[in-house]
């Protein structure tokens, strides 16, 4: 028996900034910026929107492409570093959002941008050891840079949720497998607004080391070869990264794409790799297989090798994530600025 | 709003559970414990409904002058919308320009923030109301 994806939604806000307009206003060339990181623009949260908010849009648009009791989920984790309260569980906002509430077990989820992958890991072990019928793992964020900080032309806004079960599977994940160290690339203490980083220090030991350390062990035991995949995503905190450790693995551009949200939206931090997936699973068909491998600073990485199933066909016709990100609407700098709370207000 | 008083309103504000009459048939939202048109015959008959949060708009304004928790999203539309079910309520409608806001404009629940009890208090969600998606709405203004 294995576990696998029942159902999955994604949600992206509707509003973007461009790297052009940011560059504007710290007098940098914003333009090339975005080039050098593979970013045409970012979304942003609107004022009412936030890791909640995005959680709950996430995990209802997963429940309305099946037929699945809420009540029959048996927990709920949302992964996320910028989590609206210090103390008090997105999950249980989620959970009572969706109906699950109260013969279920919740709780947040934190590790960089790889909570998410950790989510479904937990819900995989629950459904496989019979301890819940189903359980849905959340990916997602509303992560800032600091104003100026290379981190603010990428930082954006996005999540997505799948629900992990045993039965009517769109897809069986086959295998999973992580990798993990102490590695301090980027961190933000508790109390401080926006994060801090280690600069060039977060490419090579962090990201390349353990997502290519990680994929290189999924592929050992899978005893599988790049070419045996129809879809690669890899974390995505910039459009090089992900490109640069697909080829050096052996991925073509094609088996790529797909997943490359972050050329429009930028980086969604734990929702980046779960976007990635769901934009995949919009255009997937039976047999299609699947290498994900998400990435988390401190650092980690996830892997996972997933199949599409004949029930992908089944699913209910919902909204795909190109049609969400179509209806995009730019941001000015400063209306940026004030929705995300840059500007300190009259009584702050 | 109190921190007691939202919390009992949570399944309507996040899920818009709202009441029917089983004596006869009224859909109220926000849900009662007695039917209006009924008084004591619906007492202990009143049912709890789970509305689609699909509806129209019925009448709109919009809002220049926010109260201080709005003043990030000003101006801003609120409007009366029927819902499919009958019942009708009040929000703010999201995701459309004000002047593109029309009569009988279709519109959908979505989960937003609504507000919050200062800096350090609770943060209090619920439904606001977006227009169905692809609905000869105008091209994206970029
Ligand atoms: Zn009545």
């Amino acid at each position: 028996m294995v576990a696998g994806i029942v159902s999955y939604g994604g949600y992206v806000p509707r509003y973007r900034i461009t790297p052009k307009e940011i560059g504007n206003v710290w007098g940098v060339d914003g333009e090339a910026m975005g080039r050098s990181l593979g970013i045409t623009a970012k979304s942003v949260p609107s004022p009412d929107e936030d890791v909640i908010t995005i959680s709950v849009e996430a995990a209802r648009a997963c429940l309305r492409k099946v037929d699945v009791a809420p009540t029959d989920i048996g927990a709920i984790y949302v992964g996320s570093e910028s989590h609206p309260y210090a103390v008090k569980p997105t999950a249980t906002v989620v959970a009572e959002a969706i109906g699950s509430t109260p013969v279920m077990t919740a709780a947040d989820f934190e590790f960089a941008c790889k909570a998410g992958t950790a989510a479904i890991q937990a819900c995989m072990g629950l459904t496989l050891s019979d301890m819940i019928k189903y359980g849905m793992a959340v990916g997602s964020d509303t992560s800032q840079g600091a104003p100026g900080d290379a981190l603010e032309f990428s930082a954006s806004a996005g999540g997505a949720a799948l629900l992990i079960g045993k039965e009517n599977l769109i897809a069986e994940i086959n295998h999973t497998v992580s990798y993990t160290t102490d590695t301090p690339d980027f961190w933000r203490r508790e109390g401080q607004q926006y994060p801090s980083h280690g600069g060039r220090f977060t490419g090579e030991p962090a990201y390349f080391k353990h997502v290519m350390s990680c994929a290189k062990l999924l592929m050992e035991k899978a005893k599988s070869k790049p070419e045996d995949y129809n879809y690669a995503v890899f974390h995505q905190p910039n459009g090089k990264f992900p490109v640069k450790v697909g080829r050096t693995l052996g991925f073509e551009d094609k088996q790529l794409d797909a997943g490359m949200l972050v050329r429009s939206i930028g980086n969604t931090y734990s929702g980046a790799v779960l976007l990635g997936l769901c934009s995949i699973l919009d255009r997937a068909v039976p047999g299609d297989r699947i290498f994900m491998v998400g990435y988390g600073s401190g650092a980690g990485s996830d892997a996972f090798d997933i199949t599409v199933t004949s029930n992908i066909k089944k699913l209910k016709h919902a909204e795909t994530i190109e049609e969400m990100t179509r209806d995009a609407k730019f941001l000015d700098y400063g209306t940026y600025a004030k929705f995300r709370g840059k500007l300190r207000m009259r009584g702050d | 709003m109190a921190t007691p008083r939202f919390w009992r309103e949570i399944p309507s504000r996040y899920n818009l559970i709202g009441t029917k009459c089983g004596s006869c048939g009224t859909l109220d939202f926000p849900p009662r414990a007695v039917c209006p048109k009924c008084g004591r015959k619906s007492v202990g008959k009143m049912m709890k409904q789970k509305l689609s949060g699909i509806g129209t708009i019925i009448s709109y304004t919009i809002v220049y002058d926010a109260p201080s928790s709005f003043d990030l999203l000003k101006p801003y539309v609120l409007a009366v919308i029927e819902l499919k079910e009958g019942a009708r309520l009040t929000s703010q409608i999201i995701n459309v320009e004000p002047g593109d806001v029309k009569i009988g404009m279709r519109v959908e629940a979505v989960f937003r923030k609504l507000g919050q009890e200062g800096e350090a208090g609770i943060l209090q969600y619920g439904y606001k109301f977006k227009p169905v998606t692809g609905q000869g709405k105008s091209p994206a203004t970029a």
